[in-house]
């Protein structure tokens, strides 16, 4: 399955590549989390990652900015090789943002504290300027009159907005989205995708692990399917949905499409 | 289907309002807590009117001899002869201003940050009063150039305690949170080395940590060379405390959600900005009510300075008893001390609840 999957991989587009991930495989003690996956992502590209739970789809993009360390495989962003060089780890997070189910905003700063952080200690922007991209940030999804706030005087879906603009407050190249909706009350998920679909249209590079099936149809380029840590298949969302080939992936739509 | 007509909001029963129910809630809810009230009514019978008696309406406040003085009741007289000692020690009269020079100081420094909006002069501002004002204390306190040298044997009262609690809470705090870092850090001789400080100290009494300093470590010493005994008791105490503020905050890192760490990560933070930018506010914040209630001890344990022969107010309350013009009077003193004591502990108690509310605000549990 993966030989055929590593065969599919266009060699001719590796010049544009910005994540590649080869041969990666981690464990959890005795629990083999994630077993020799190999995906290139290009620059611009929109993906989705989705799966049954515990299919190691988390563990897979969190590897991407070294949240997770791996045992074996190399996964290259950018052009930077990621080892446990600190440097180059805080070289590859400074490009790329990472939005979390939980938002994991920093209580105890205000919203607009929360955008300007990372410009003003990893990237040592002016604060001025900073604290303008963050205004015009929040402006952008829609809630730039709640800057002075406190992130726990914000709902759901506000503060996941709100971190969206904290990721994109960097200008990174790559953005994370760990399922970003998951946690969120029913009517608060929309005000999310729709920014997230905003973000799709600007050619930012987006790995997105999401069950938001809608949404994974309406802007992913492709569509990986992961079980019990391995790649099943990969396809673009016309054919991912109207011709799944596994069997798992067609059972795990049957579930997901018939709530 | 059916509609309802809105109805009419009617007065809650009196049982439910006012006086009577919280009579009736906090004092006679059931028959046992009734029975518990008249007990402690009786009990407070019992005890306030001679209490009141002895402190106040009996007692002498006059310039009086001892003899002359009341046996009844409290003699106040004696406090008033002896104020100077239980506040200043033996330090020379005419000094006295070097001392409430630095205790004014001490809350001007305090207050000047706070005319600053926040900015990160603020910070440098605090920064630099913080690092300037112990050595303008030491120099107005012990002395050196243009000032006469006040040898520390000679500090005592309620300036030693307020100066040995001082030291003690200022000087232990960053050890402590140095030692809460290292006792949590991924590299394993910093926790080793974290943990068994801590589990030492915290396994020896502070009596004991003080003897050594006092007693044992001058063996180290050689000949003519002498650490001052103040200095060593502030040593002693500094990290003995240190000791329980690490654990302390210690509570208040493992609080701090997981999900803090990744994205202070994910940002690309380096661990000392992740650390001392997100991290620690946070579980400083957490501890405060732990924190205050540490150093309340540490303010108490400071009266056991007495045993390697300092004497703060405590002590030399004690030893102002066996002045032959007023002996039989410890009681008056002690009563003193308490009073004194009281005061300031719980001033300590309740400022840790106005820094509670200042930044409840902003936490959010997750």
């Amino acid at each position: 399955m993966s030989d055929k999957l590593t065969q599919a991989k266009p060699d001719d587009k590796l010049c544009c590549d910005i994540i590649e991930i080869n041969n990666v495989d981690k464990w959890y003690g005795d629990f083999h989390a994630l077993n020799n996956i190999n995906l290139n992502i290009k620059e611009g590209e929109i993906i989705v990652i989705c799966g049954p739970s515990g299919s190691g789809k988390s563990t897979l993009i969190r590897c991407i900015n070294f949240l997770e360390q791996f045992q074996k495989g190399e996964i290259i962003v950018d052009g930077t090789v990621l080892t446990d060089d600190v440097k180059k780890i805080r070289q590859v997070r400074s490009e790329v943002s990472m939005v979390f189910q939980h938002f994991n905003l920093f209580p105890h700063l205000s919203i607009i504290d929360n955008l300007t952080l990372a410009p003003i200690w990893v990237h040592n922007h002016n604060k001025q300027e900073s604290r303008e991209k963050a205004l015009s940030l929040l402006d952008r999804v829609g809630i730039k009159d709640q800057a002075e706030k406190y992130p726990n005087q914000l709902s759901g879906g506000q503060q996941q907005r709100v971190a969206i603009a904290r990721a994109l407050c960097t200008s990174p190249k790559i953005m994370l989205f760990d399922e970003p909706t998951s946690a969120l009350d029913p009517e608060m998920i929309s005000e999310v995708l729709d920014v997230m679909v905003e973000l799709a249209k600007e050619g930012i590079t987006m790995v997105c692990v999401t069950h938001e099936m809608g949404f994974a149809r309406k802007v992913a380029d492709r569509i990986i399917f992961m079980d019990e840590g391995q790649i099943i298949e990969e396809n673009n969302p016309e054919d991912f949905f109207k011709n799944p080939e596994s069997d798992r992936l067609k059972l795990f739509l049957d579930q997901i499409l018939s709530q | 289907m059916a509609v309802y007509e809105l109805k009419n909001k009617e007065n809650p029963p009196i049982s439910e309002i006012g006086a009577f129910k919280w009579l009736h809630e906090n004092l006679f809810s059931s028959l046992f807590n009734t029975v518990l009230t008249l007990f402690g009514i009786y009990l407070l019978y019992l005890i306030i009117p001679p209490l009141a008696d002895w402190l106040y309406f009996g007692a002498e406040f006059g310039d009086v001899s001892n003899d002359q003085c009341t046996r009844d009741a409290a003699c106040w007289t004696y406090v008033a002869k002896k104020i100077n000692l239980f506040i200043y020690g033996f330090y020379p009269e005419e000094h006295y201003w070097r001392i409430h020079t630095t205790f004014l100081l001490g809350f001007v420094f305090g207050f000047i940050p706070k005319l600053f909006k926040q900015s990160t002069h603020k910070f440098k501002l605090i920064a630099a009063l913080f690092i300037a004002y112990p050595i303008i204390s030491f120099y107005l306190l012990y002395g050196g150039i243009g000032l006469e040298v006040v040898e520390t044997h000679k500090w005592g009262g309620l300036t030693l305690t307020v100066v040995v609690a001082a030291v003690g809470i200022v000087a232990s705090f960053p050890i402590g949170i140095m030692l809460a870092l290292g006792r949590q850090s991924k590299m394993k001789v910093m926790r080793f080395f974290s943990i068994i400080y801590i589990e030492f100290i915290r396994g020896v009494p502070l009596i004991t940590i003080l003897f050594m300093a006092s007693v044992v470590l001058p063996l180290f010493f050689t000949e003519g060379f002498d650490v001052d005994k103040l200095l060593r008791a502030l040593i002693g105490i500094t990290l003995f405390q240190a000791a329980y503020i690490a654990e302390v905050i210690r509570g208040g890192l493992q609080a701090i959600p997981k999900g803090q760490y990744e994205a202070a990560d994910a940002m690309g933070l380096s661990f000392y900005q992740k650390t001392s930018l997100i991290i620690l506010p946070q579980a400083l914040k957490i501890s405060i009510p732990n924190i205050v209630g540490s150093f309340i001890s540490l303010f108490k344990d400071t009266t056991l300075v007495l045993i390697i022969g300092l004497f703060d107010m405590l002590a030399i309350v004690g030893l102002s008893t066996s002045d032959v013009n007023w002996l039989g009077r410890e009681t008056e003193g002690y009563v003193f001390v308490t009073l004194v004591m009281w005061v300031i502990l719980y001033s300590m108690s309740r400022y840790s609840k106005v820094l509670e509310v200042r930044y409840s605000t902003e936490h959010q549990k997750v």
